[in-house]
């Protein structure tokens, strides 16, 4: 029974995720379990119940942190569900920071989910950037530090774009903090600004870069969390800010199109499917610009089905990477008989995404593009079914085969080591699998929790014509591929993407750093030994008299209890700026908890 | 018990290719001859198979298109960005 006392979900993995050290080993397992199904809970507890909690005033802002709606409660719904199958997948991981960066990263998605303003927006927001990046560098390759700096730079970017829209929005509108629709019809400057936030979140190119950039060089649980979360909530806020914005339908189709042809190129399974959650997350976004109620619920109902089917893909290939250490189809092939239930788990993942009747996303992808046609935009419901044929190809196609069937790519160490993963893991795809033949079974289940459900209800995807298209496109798209087959065998390459621009201007910048400004410091320096050195050290000596004399004895007792703390401040500094981050994010995850608590 | 299905699958390729083809074909006659195209959007929706030939040929596209795109100079070796 809900009263007015609301419990913010975020506060739960907050909370949960600073106890997580203090937990005795035996509890562990069963605590990582418990705090995940409580937060699930907890979203659960919400049904029905809609309104506006957790109200706080800060100087003089009304900060609103819980305004619970239909279309809030379906991604927090799902993103509480992911964040139980994410941890259960992660179960076996030892590090606990792993597991706190994770939650905190769920915890910032589920602020934004619940916020009613564009400042807690904006604290969640950057929560979410800050924690997340940890899951980059815990995989603790070379790769994975300069992919987790790119990252935190370019949402640090995004983060500012989106701090001057709503100042400027602040300013324009005499002091409107709220986040709702922004009011599309006339856009202006701070309108973009925030949009390019959003859409930099969504990936949406040439925003997109650091999205396969960072998720292919996760850790293994970490990117199955980083698949879900980050976009999905950019989709959200969209939806939430940008409904029949209509410059996100042509953005939204080309970012299904242009995920699909760098899926073509890719070589390292992972990084294909980061690039098809471009692709999908194209959908989501030409669905929030078409923005009549068929294509919100679209756009959501997309979202649900993506988190898990994306999650289970990445679970099945990070299986592969886990048990392996092998990711790239030139190094796999043939592994059907070692690894067949995490093939079958892929399997279900990859038919989900190409939206085959029974699988989740026939029934979801499907609302988005009839959207398309019904809106009379003919042109993206035509280039929508164009890369669907696309996700096939790849994600449903691609993937599995050229990991479990193919050429023989595997050295001995790798068949040796190739074998179905721990329980926990294979419980988490059992799950998600089984949910995304659930939602694509029986359709009352998602539609039911869409922002417009008369709308939903309307729709029906089990039409005969609905099914035999569906069925031409990915039989046929099949027969392509198996006609084409040795023009994709897998190339040991990468793909120069957008991020070329910034990873070489780093370069350049670098360069500048270490010859001219180097030169100009080493100048500087030269300079203030011959002019500044003699009188500095004629004045040193006279304050070590005076400090010898005078200021010793009274100085003494304080200088002891300053190196007491200093000692201690030396293990909490030890020059890692990973290690200060996480100091600093604990202490704000911190300061939201009493905020939050303040408010409730 | 997912190993053996698919060991005895292989076993017995040649006759799964030509099941697969007759999937193939009884979708498109399926389509032709039963299911009501009153809600196409499109013309060209009516006409037999259209579907059939607008999935293999956005594949054959997909294909050839990114490809190409890809030996601009877009593939690069592994090492491009090391130093």
């Amino acid at each position: 029974m809900m009263t007015d006392f609301w419990l913010h979900p975020s506060l739960i993995l907050i909370v949960g995720g600073l106890l997580l050290p203090l937990v005795p080993r035996s509890l562990k397992k069963a605590f990582l379990v418990l705090v995940p199904v409580l937060t699930f809970a907890d979203v659960l507890s919400m049904q029905g119940h809609g309104g506006t909690y957790a109200v706080t005033h800060f100087m003089d802002w009304t900060l609103t942190f819980g305004r619970v709606d239909s279309l809030a409660m379906v991604f927090a719904y799902i993103m509480t569900l992911m964040c139980v199958i994410g941890t259960i997948y992660g179960l076996h991981v030892d590090r606990d920071v792993e597991h706190i960066a994770a939650w905190f990263y769920v915890a910032g998605s589920l602020g934004v989910i619940f916020c009613g303003d564009y400042l807690v927006l904006f604290l969640f927001w950057e929560l979410m950037a800050f924690s997340s990046v940890f899951l980059v560098w815990f995989r603790g390759r070379k790769q994975s530090l300069g992919a987790g700096y790119r990252y935190l730079l370019v949402h640090a970017f995004g983060g500012l774009l989106l701090l001057a829209g709503l100042i400027l929005r602040y300013q324009a509108t005499g002091g409107d903090l709220s986040f709702g629709p922004i009011g599309v019809d006339n856009p202006t400057l701070p309108t973009y600004l925030i949009m390019a936030g959003f859409i930099l979140n969504a990936a949406v190119p040439p925003l997109h870069a650091w999205l396969p950039d960072a998720y292919a060089e996760a850790t293994v649980s970490g990117s199955v969390f980083m698949c879900a979360f980050t976009t999905k909530t950019a989709v959200y806020a969209l939806a939430r800010a940008f409904a029949g914005m209509e410059i996100l339908v042509p953005l939204g189709v080309i970012m299904a199109l242009y995920g699909v042809v760098y899926a073509v190129l890719e070589n390292d399974c992972r990084k294909l499917l980061a690039y098809h959650i471009i692709s999908q997350v194209g959908y989501m976004v030409a669905g929030v610009g078409i923005g009549t109620q068929l294509a919100i619920n679209g756009a959501c109902a997309h979202a649900f089905a993506h988190i898990l089917y994306k999650g289970l893909l990445f679970m099945g290939c990070g299986s592969v990477l886990q048990m392996t250490g092998k990711s790239k189809f030139t190094d796999l092939g043939a592994l059907w008989s070692r690894m067949p239930r995490t093939f079958i788990f892929t399997l279900i993942g990859g038919l989900s995404i190409s939206a085959f009747p029974l699988f989740s996303g026939f029934v979801s992808k499907s609302m988005v593009i009839a959207a398309g046609f019904e809106s009379h935009r003919l042109w993206a419901g035509f280039l929508l079914l164009t890369a669907s044929a696309g996700t096939f190809l790849h994600t449903g196609l691609k993937v599995p085969y050229f990991i479990w069937f193919g050429k023989n790519n595997c050295s001995q160490e790798t068949l040796d080591k190739a074998v179905d993963p721990p329980r926990n893991m294979q419980v988490a795809m059992l799950i998600a699998a089984f949910l995304c033949i659930f939602i694509g079974c029986y359709t009352p289940f998602l539609y039911n929790m869409l922002p417009y459900p008369q709308a939903a209800a309307d729709f029906h995807p089990y039409t005969p014509d609905h099914i035999s298209e569906t069925l031409q496109i990915l039989l046929f798209t099949a027969l392509g591929f198996f006609l084409f087959l040795k023009k994709l065998t897998p190339e040991p390459t990468i793909s120069i993407d957008l991020d070329w621009f910034y990873r070489m201007g780093g370069r350049g910048f670098y360069w500048l750093a270490k010859k001219p400004i180097q030169w100009a410091d080493t100048c500087v320096g030269q300079a203030y030994q011959v002019i500044g050195l003699i009188p500095l050290m004629a004045t040193a000596k006279f304050w070590s008299w005076f400090d010898w004399e005078a200021i010793d004895g009274v100085v003494d007792g304080l200088a002891r209890n300053v190196q007491g703390l200093g000692a201690k401040l030396r293990n909490v500094q030890n020059g890692q700026l990973q290690y200060n981050i996480i100091y600093a994010m604990t202490f704000v995850a911190l300061v939201l908890v009493i905020f939050v608590f303040a408010g409730s | 018990m997912i190993a053996k299905t698919i060991a005895f699958l292989r076993q017995r390729l040649p006759l799964v290719i030509r099941w697969c083809y007759v999937l193939l074909a009884a979708v498109v006659a399926w389509d032709i001859a039963f299911v009501d195209k009153e809600e196409a959007h499109t013309a060209v929706e009516h006409l037999p198979g259209f579907w059939a030939i607008f999935g293999f040929v956005a594949c054959v596209l997909i294909i050839v298109i990114s490809k190409w795109f890809g030996h601009l100079g877009i593939m690069a070796r592994e090492d491009y960005y090391d130093d």
